[in-house]
């Protein structure tokens, strides 16, 4: 063990303890309990048990095929479990919010960009309220000077940024990630991330992003949970303070027991 | 300005040809290599151009055929785009339909001709029949492929965001299914004009297909060469006017940008 991760493990061990202590208090976002999801003969998901705590950034991680985006279309009430119920802490319409963003932003071609982040608040707001909210979101994404280009235009950094905006304008309380950085670049993807992470620590909803990249879910995640054939392999959290260094041997440290879980080697 | 230059430039291109076409036929025709009999000068051509002109006879023809089409036009594409737009939307609708429309689609419409003449005679009828039905499977079959190829993910993004059904076509179906729709409307206008000359040689007492024919009956072959001429324009404006409604409408598309 380098000295690194002994500085790492340590300070690993001493916040697991807080964060238990704090995430008991914290409210419930939502829970799945005992959830089983079949298409057909075929059982994607077995019997997940997860509560997800206000506020809270969850990273989901697993092969492909693992079941992970299944999840995600279940907590965005895209699919129904087969057995088993998803139950949300919030009681309103509102508070329960879910949006979720997906790998290809899903912009309209034939409406511009700020009609795309209008699109995000139907049936919450009208009129000029929605054109200012539209406008002050894009700023916060970066894109102020946009808002009248037509998406095929944007880069694809620009547009995943529009979707995010589009997702984010009706203040959801859940914010649901399906690899929405999977098909960029490498440096894009870094940009994204820090921006991503600058939003959700100002809006402070729940985020549960699903990614097959572990670098990317603990540079953003508090708390990672592994797949593997649709049940929960390892619940890990992710105690490093923000704002995080890329790269940084503390991130390393959980990549590594991350990686060693999902291709079953034990750690030296 | 040079960039309005250009563009106009752009534009005239495309006349070059038939205007060096229009030059060479002149000469030829001067020269005798062709006969009058055959095909007479662009300016015999002319001449007769204007003497319809000034007796209204021409304009007259023009006034009947136009409002023949366009009222075929607008009654068989009103349907085929209505039963598009029922069929892309409803499976019921489609299963109940669509194999009876690909079945008569088979049949070329041109063939009716002889059981329409029994139907309708040679009236207004007949000729609005033909077009319709002519100018309906091109827009009906747009329309569906339009609808049937919009992005179902982007269908499924609006129905996150909470759309109602009105939402979701007219802000994700219908702009989807546009460029579609368009390509279907080319082809009605085409089919358009082909139905109406066809029927209007045959079983007409006004407009353009008529004017031939009776020029051809007095051997006035300036005439014939006129019609053919006009009937090329007016095909050629309706598809312009197509042309100008699809960019003013796909602003957006990818194609359409910095034209």
């Amino acid at each position: 063990m380098t000295a690194a991760t002994v500085t790492a493990r340590r300070s690993f061990d001493e916040t697991t303890a807080r964060v238990a202590v704090t995430s008991r208090e914290r409210k419930i976002a939502f829970s799945f309990r005992n959830v089983t999801k079949q298409f057909g003969d075929k059982t994607v998901l077995h019997g997940i048990d997860l509560d997800v705590h206000d506020g809270e950034f969850v990273a989901v991680i697993g092969k492909s095929g693992c079941g992970k985006s299944t999840l995600l279309r279940l907590l965005a009430g895209l699919d129904k479990p087969t057995s088993g119920e998803l139950v949300h802490g919030a009681e309103t319409k509102d508070q329960k919010r879910t949006r979720i963003m997906f790998q290809e932003p899903r912009l309209l071609p034939w409406a511009r960009v700020g009609a795309n982040v209008d699109v995000g608040l139907t049936g919450i707001a009208k009129g000029a309220e929605v054109r200012q909210k539209s406008l002050d979101i894009l700023a916060e994404v970066g894109l102020a000077d946009r808002s009248e280009e037509w998406p095929s235009v944007l880069s694809g950094g620009q547009r995943q940024r529009v979707a995010l905006a589009r997702a984010l304008v009706g203040h959801p309380r859940i914010l649901a990630l399906d690899e929405p950085l999977g098909a960029l670049d490498a440096l894009t993807r870094i940009e994204m991330q820090q921006l991503l992470e600058r939003i959700w620590l100002s809006k402070k909803f729940t985020a549960v992003l699903v990614t097959h990249d572990v670098a990317e879910a603990v540079a953003l995640a508090d708390r990672v949970v592994v797949i593997d054939s649709g049940r929960i392999a390892l619940d890990l959290a992710i105690p490093v303070e923000r704002p995080r260094r890329h790269a940084s041997p503390e991130l390393a440290f959980f990549e590594r027991q991350i990686l060693d879980q999902l291709y079953k080697q034990k750690a030296p | 300005m040079s960039r309005a230059l250009q563009s106009i430039g752009r534009s005239a291109i495309g006349w070059l040809l038939p205007a060096l076409l229009l030059a060479g036929w002149e000469i030829a025709s001067r020269a005798g290599v062709i006969s009058a009999n055959v095909l007479p000068a662009p300016s015999a051509v002319g001449a007769a151009f204007w003497k319809l002109l000034l007796s209204g006879e021409l304009l007259e023809n023009i006034r009947i055929s136009t409002l023949r089409a366009l009222s075929g036009f607008v009654v068989g594409g009103a349907i085929g785009f209505g039963l598009g737009l029922a069929n892309g939307l409803s499976a019921l609708s489609r299963g109940l339909t669509d194999t009876t429309i690909q079945m008569i689609r088979n049949i070329p419409h041109l063939a009716l001709i002889p059981l329409v003449i029994l139907w309708f005679g040679i009236d207004e009828e007949a000729k609005l029949f033909l077009v319709a039905l002519g100018v309906f499977f091109p827009i009906y079959i747009n329309t569906l492929l339009g609808i049937q190829g919009v992005d179902p993910q982007l269908v499924e993004m609006g129905r996150i965001y909470g759309m109602s059904r009105s939402q979701l076509f007219i802000r994700v179906i219908l702009p989807g299914a546009l460029p579609s729709i368009f390509v279907g409307l080319r082809y009605a206008l085409g089919i358009m004009w082909l139905t109406l000359i066809v029927a209007e040689t045959i079983s007409a007492s006004s407009g353009l297909g008529y004017m031939a024919m009776q020029a051809r009956e007095f051997l006035l072959i300036d005439v014939v060469v006129l019609s053919i001429l006009i009937y090329a324009l007016l095909g050629k404006l309706a598809d312009s006017l197509a042309r100008y409604l699809e960019r003013l409408s796909l602003q957006w598309h990818p194609a359409f940008q910095n034209v």
